[in-house]
């Protein structure tokens, strides 16, 4: 694991820390690493690592599906290639060739899927993309991370490159997202984080709900005086069944994600405990089944009782049941 | 091109083609793809006679032949088994139960085989990518792409061929099998890719069309690449090529052999007289 400062990416979008300064100022660790760009790079704020090293990106155009052949066609030449393009776009037009180059065919390709949930806010549901989890979860070989905050989609980059096989890096949240992560932690492939103990309830979150399920935690804690055990679940798979064996004495699992409800975290969870019984019931917290009245980022959260007092709330009365 | 040099290759293509129906007749009622394993023999006669280099034992200068219309997996298992770069025994083990060569075929470098062909214009978008590799790395090898005429209707497609564009990738080659027939019918009837030679030139491609059952043209086309360009070869074939009851029959593109049928083609292709 390189040495990562995480404090520098307070205040960061996901994007802007791994692209915008982690990669540039490291570039040295990762010898054959290329970042190749769907027509996303300034999006992904690329500027200054294609100023400084213009040979070591490849711009394929708006043509997503030709990113990923072209990705595994480097990679089987031994070149370490980053994808970069809009989540919806990545794992969805160009889901056969996720599947087929990188799952069937084990080529080292990171795609990095920006913007996934509802960060695009007024561009609709379109760009939305509530469903890449569910879909790349399908594919055998493929490891999935989904980071908390800027900090940590730095630490999920830095194990991708040094992982032995495929992977997505699920980007959520902007800039104005909650840091949950002020110095690097042990950032292990499908190894969860606590982040909060607590007996009444245990949360699952993953990307940018890791944070506000921190804060609803607060608040059930402040508000209701029930006290919520919050995992951040980083790596969506391999699926970590070690935390969840060991919460097991909980009245309640809840997930929460800026996903769809199937297939998601929810799923992975329930995929796990429904092989065997004695587990709590679960209640999933994500988007049910429904496309999504467009607004900002705010809206759409509140939309889906994803916002911390809406998570707060939803849980407390779960509890009252 | 020397006559002696020509007969080599044409005998060359005919053991490919007698490979192919003997190993298609032994897959039984599972049935092989005849059709366009056929059509694409000569091409690989000259590609793996004249112009691959392939040493096991230094991979990473090796030229890459990828074959992009997957199914016809069969024509390049009996390609690389008159090259010896598999064995009899791997060649008969054609779709047989567990075996890795399947009616696709899946990327093992041990075995000739750079690529896992079978979702159609993967395999041209992956070329691209490598040949754009193989450029960075500055190797002075080739990539050979073989893409069906067919698997023309694709979109990814013509996403590679800008992107090949764009990035001069003049160490690839573009081998178009243009036997005219997809599952449905001709290819002018489903989804006419004329004019193809216009087409692939205004994508940037140094374009020839040839006989692509005239090892000596062939040989010709594709002594010449572009030096600047990425270099495209349409090579005018025929379904089912050199079995009388399988050429331009859109139903051999999928099919199996009985005995009687596979008694004639055999005798079609002379392989009574040698044995």
């Amino acid at each position: 694991m390189a040495k990562i400062n995480v404090q520098q990416y307070t205040g960061s979008g996901q994007a802007a820390a791994i692209f915008g300064m982690f990669l540039p100022d490291h570039i040295e660790q990762y010898p054959h690493m290329n970042v190749l760009s769907a027509d996303m790079s300034v999006a992904a704020s690329l500027d200054r690592f294609i100023y400084q090293y213009p040979d070591r990106f490849t711009e394929v155009g708006i043509a997503e599906q030709n990113l990923v052949g072209i990705a595994a066609g480097m990679a089987s030449e031994g070149f370490t290639p980053i994808a970069v393009a809009q989540a919806a776009f990545i794992t969805m037009r160009a889901f056969e060739m996720d599947r087929q180059y990188l799952g069937y065919m084990k080529n080292k390709v990171i795609l990095v899927g920006l913007n996934a949930g509802f960060y695009l806010q007024y561009f609709g549901n379109t760009h939305y993309c509530t469903e890449d989890i569910a879909i790349l979860r399908s594919i055998p070989n493929m490891t999935i991370f989904s980071p908390a905050d800027a900090g940590e989609a730095v630490m999920a980059m830095d194990a991708a490159l040094r992982h032995d096989g495929p992977s997505y890096i699920r980007l959520t949240g902007g800039s104005q997202a909650p840091t949950v992560y002020h110095e690097q932690c042990d950032f292990i492939i499908g190894k969860d984080i606590v982040l909060r103990e607590g007996s009444d309830v245990c949360i699952f979150a993953t990307g940018a709900c890791v944070g506000y399920s921190l804060q609803a935690a607060t608040i059930l804690s402040e508000t209701y005086h029930v006290e919520a055990k919050v995992i951040d679940v980083h790596t969506l798979k391999p699926f970590d069944t070690e935390t969840v064996e060991q919460a097991k004495e909980f009245p309640l699992f809840v997930t929460a994600e800026e996903h769809s409800t199937i297939g998601g975290l929810g799923s992975a969870l329930s995929d796990y405990t429904s092989l065997k019984g004695g587990y709590p019931p679960i209640m999933r917290l994500g988007v049910h089944d429904t496309f999504s009245k467009p607004g900002d980022y705010e809206f759409l959260m509140a939309q889906h009782h994803l916002t911390p007092e809406h998570i707060a709330e939803d849980i407390y009365h779960q509890l009252q049941k | 091109m020397t006559p002696d040099k020509i007969h080599s290759i044409e005998i060359l293509a005919n053991n490919i083609r007698t490979d192919i129906i003997k190993t298609g007749y032994l897959s039984g009622k599972k049935g092989a793809h005849f059709g366009g394993s056929l059509s694409m023999t000569e091409i690989l006669a000259t590609l793996y006679g004249c112009f691959i280099s392939y040493d096991l034992s230094n991979l990473e200068h090796r030229d890459r032949v990828i074959l992009s219309k997957g199914h016809a997996a069969l024509a390049l298992y009996c390609a690389l088994f008159e090259r010896g770069i598999i064995t009899k025994e791997e060649l008969e083990s054609f779709e047989q139960n567990g075996s890795d060569l399947i009616a696709h075929s899946k990327r093992d470098l041990s075995k000739g085989q750079e690529f896992s062909g079978g979702s159609l214009s993967l395999g041209l978008s992956h070329a691209v990518g490598v040949a754009y590799a193989c450029k960075l790395k500055g190797l002075t090898n080739r990539v050979y792409a073989i893409v069906g005429d067919g698997e023309l209707n694709e979109g990814l497609i013509w996403e590679a061929l800008m992107f090949a564009n764009q990035k001069n990738l003049s160490n690839l080659t573009l081998i178009v099998d243009h036997n005219h027939l997809q599952a449905d019918g001709t290819i002018e009837e489903i989804m006419n890719t004329d004019p193809l030679k216009e087409k692939l030139s205004s994508f940037g491609f140094e374009t020839q069309e040839v006989d692509g059952h005239s090892v000596e043209a062939l040989f010709t086309a594709l002594s010449k690449p572009s030096a600047t360009q990425p270099s495209a070869i349409i090579a005018e074939t025929i379904k089912g090529k050199g079995i009388s009851f399988m050429e331009n029959k859109a139903k051999w593109h999928h099919g199996s052999l009985n005995e009687s049928r596979f008694q004639k083609a055999l005798k079609e292709l002379g392989e009574d007289n040698h044995g």
